[in-house]
């Protein structure tokens, strides 16, 4: 898929925006830009809108979790742009206790149910959604499902010996036993 | 219990099943129009187990008589983690898990997954097996179009077409069947090439097939397409213009149908596709009746690419000689220390995939199937999202069947193309 990113374009994002982008990252022919939270709305708008970019359709929105990595967690999005035949890729990370990002769905409304299951799988809110519920999990689910620390299953059994250690794998803590 | 002791002048509940009702009501303001709190219009459960939904799509309808207000999906019913499962596999056993997710394209799911490996690991895959690949991702999106097909038109009234596109469907799991061993779940396409080399009877039962579908495709064409019943049905229903259709982030039929010739495997060309020749059917129309004929269409596309492939079928190794990613051949383990050890190394904690983050784009017979992998240098790969079409296109749903009837909407649902196993995980 050679050719299809352009490092020009992570440079004039860079230029237009200074200080927004933290790092351009070049791997196997894809061109990545993480940037930081609060120009997200702009570069996006930038990006869809100037002559020369024109990132007119939304290919892909995901999140990943890094953890124990600090900052935890990233949201990447990869834009394409049909006049040109190019992709870009961004990446946003966010810490744990600040994971709130601002929805691109005022920009690209496709972006909705993609921003729902983020939501859904890795605890990340996004402002200004319109429709911020669950979308995979049932309603009442405690939990983000996608995070590392969120056991995949087949719980280890709990006994007197290590009840300690399961309780640390537990994404809620079970009831306190009743005191006699 | 005695009938004539119940208290009728009891109401409390009466009161009680309201107050659900209200707090369930309240969940829904802002999502269905506030003539539904006023009682003006009828709120209607839609599946999850209706025949008609293609699976286990619950839709939450707001109909003023037949005609659809508001349409809310609800999904999820399939959701069974298996973006998770695989972040705890090795990426071998992680591949199994991609045929289960969309179960009407198992080999383009598998072929997504090896792309994402290859490109992380700059693996090479030899050009038989680029082709190999190519027959059978296009054998794939016809058999999936049959069942599309098949169940569309049967939604739409059509009973007996079901059971045409089945028989010829039944050919194609033949031929997955005779080269893999499985008819659905096959795990063939692997990163580094392909799981073995074809039979010798599989060039032959392609050439059955090439001479067997066309005319096939003729017949269904001749009972549908100009079906007035059908044509009634289906044009100028959930009419998409091109510029929602990209703000939207529709893809696949749902932007060709809309005229706009795109395809990712012109556009960005994967696995040797820029090798063959053929066209992206586009219709202008934008409705259900122009989608039907991208379909359609397709299919026969489909055959033209399978009929040059089987031609200029190369020879050669199937499969990468990395041995790093490959398990070598059986017969190099008596004599070969450095076989022994790759074999000893593969099946024991499997490969290591260099550290990095790619996304790759192939063309699904519904759409954009991307695989967004992120490898920490380990033998599991850290994260694995598929970007599924169907949960892209689905959203949609919303808006399209809006101002349409009931009885319009499983044509809706027919012509999004959904399965719910793509749109779940």
């Amino acid at each position: 898929m050679s050719g299809y990113y352009r490092r020009e374009h992570a440079d004039l994002i860079d230029k237009t925006f200074p200080g927004a982008v933290k790092e351009i990252v070049e791997f196997r022919d894809q061109v990545r830009l993480e940037i930081d939270r609060e120009h997200l709305l702009e570069i996006i708008t930038f990006c869809r809108d100037t002559e020369g970019l024109e990132f007119n359709y939304l290919s892909e929105l995901n999140g990943v979790d890094y953890w124990p990595d600090a900052p935890r967690f990233s949201v990447n999005y990869v834009l394409y742009s049909f006049l040109h035949n190019h992709l870009l890729q961004f990446k946003v990370r966010l810490d744990d206790d600040d994971a709130v990002l601002p929805s691109i769905t005022s920009i690209f409304p496709g972006a909705n149910w993609p921003e729902r299951e983020v939501y859904d799988m890795f605890g990340i809110r996004f402002e200004g959604h319109p429709d911020p519920r669950r979308i995979l999990m049932p309603y009442d689910w405690t939990g983000h499902p996608l995070r590392k620390d969120y056991p995949l299953g087949y719980e280890e059994v709990q006994f007197t010996f290590n009840i300690d250690r399961v309780e640390v794998n537990k994404p809620v803590p079970s009831p306190r036993p009743r005191e006699e | 219990m005695d009938v004539s002791r119940i208290d009728l002048t009891d109401t409390t509940h009466i009161e009680s099943d309201r107050e659900t009702v209200e707090v369930a009501l309240e969940e829904l303001r802002g999502l269905v129009s506030p003539r539904a709190f006023t009682g003006d219009t009828l709120l209607l459960n839609m599946g999850p187990q209706h025949p008609s939904t293609h699976g286990v799509l619950r839709l939450m309808l707001e109909l003023d008589g037949e005609n659809v207000i508001s349409c809310l999906p609800d999904i999820g019913y399939l959701h069974t983690g298996i973006e998770k499962n695989m972040e705890a596999k090795t990426y071998e056993k992680a591949l199994v898990m991609t045929d289960r997710i969309d179960y009407l394209n198992n080999l383009g799911n598998n072929l997504a997954f090896s792309l994402a490996v290859e490109k992380l690991a700059g693996i090479e895959v030899p050009p038989r097996a680029q082709y190999i690949r190519v027959i059978l991702a296009e054998l794939q999106r016809i058999a999936s179009h049959l069942v599309w097909l098949g169940t569309h038109i049967l939604d739409l009234g059509a009973t007996s077409l079901l059971l045409y596109t089945f028989r010829e469907r039944e050919y194609i799991l033949d031929i997955f069947e005779e080269i893999s061993g499985q008819r659905m779940m096959t795990s063939y396409i692997r990163p580094g090439g392909v799981w073995y080399d074809v039979t010798e009877n599989f060039l032959p039962m392609i050439r059955r097939f090439l001479w067997y579908m066309p005319r096939k495709i003729d017949d269904y064409e001749a009972i549908l397409t100009q079906n007035p019943i059908l044509i009634e049905r289906m044009q100028g229903i959930a009419v998409i213009s091109p510029e929602k259709a990209i703000e939207w982030s529709l893809s696949g039929p749902m932007l060709r149908g809309s005229g706009i010739n795109y395809d990712i495997r012109k556009a960005m060309p994967y696995s040797s596709y820029d090798h063959f020749e053929f066209d992206i059917p586009t219709y202008p129309g934008g409705d259900t009746y122009d989608r039907y004929r991208v379909r359609i269409d397709e299919m026969r596309q489909s055959l033209r690419i399978i009929e040059q492939a089987a031609n200029n079928l190369p020879g050669g190794p199937w499969r990468t000689d990395n041995r790093k990613y490959v398990p070598p051949p059986r017969s190099e383990l008596g004599h070969s220390m450095e076989s022994l050890i790759h074999h000893c190394k593969l099946w024991t904690e499997g490969y290591r995939v260099p550290a990095g983050e790619v996304y790759v784009r192939t063309e699904s017979p519904r759409g954009e199937l991307g695989v967004y992998m992120v490898s920490d240098g380990g033998t599991k790969p850290w994260r694995v999202r598929y970007r599924t079409p169907t949960f892209w296109n689905l959203q949609s749903i919303g808006w399209m069947s809006e101002g349409h009837m009931v009885a319009d909407l499983v044509a809706i649902i027919g012509t999004i193309d959904v399965v719910l196993g793509d749109c779940d995980r």
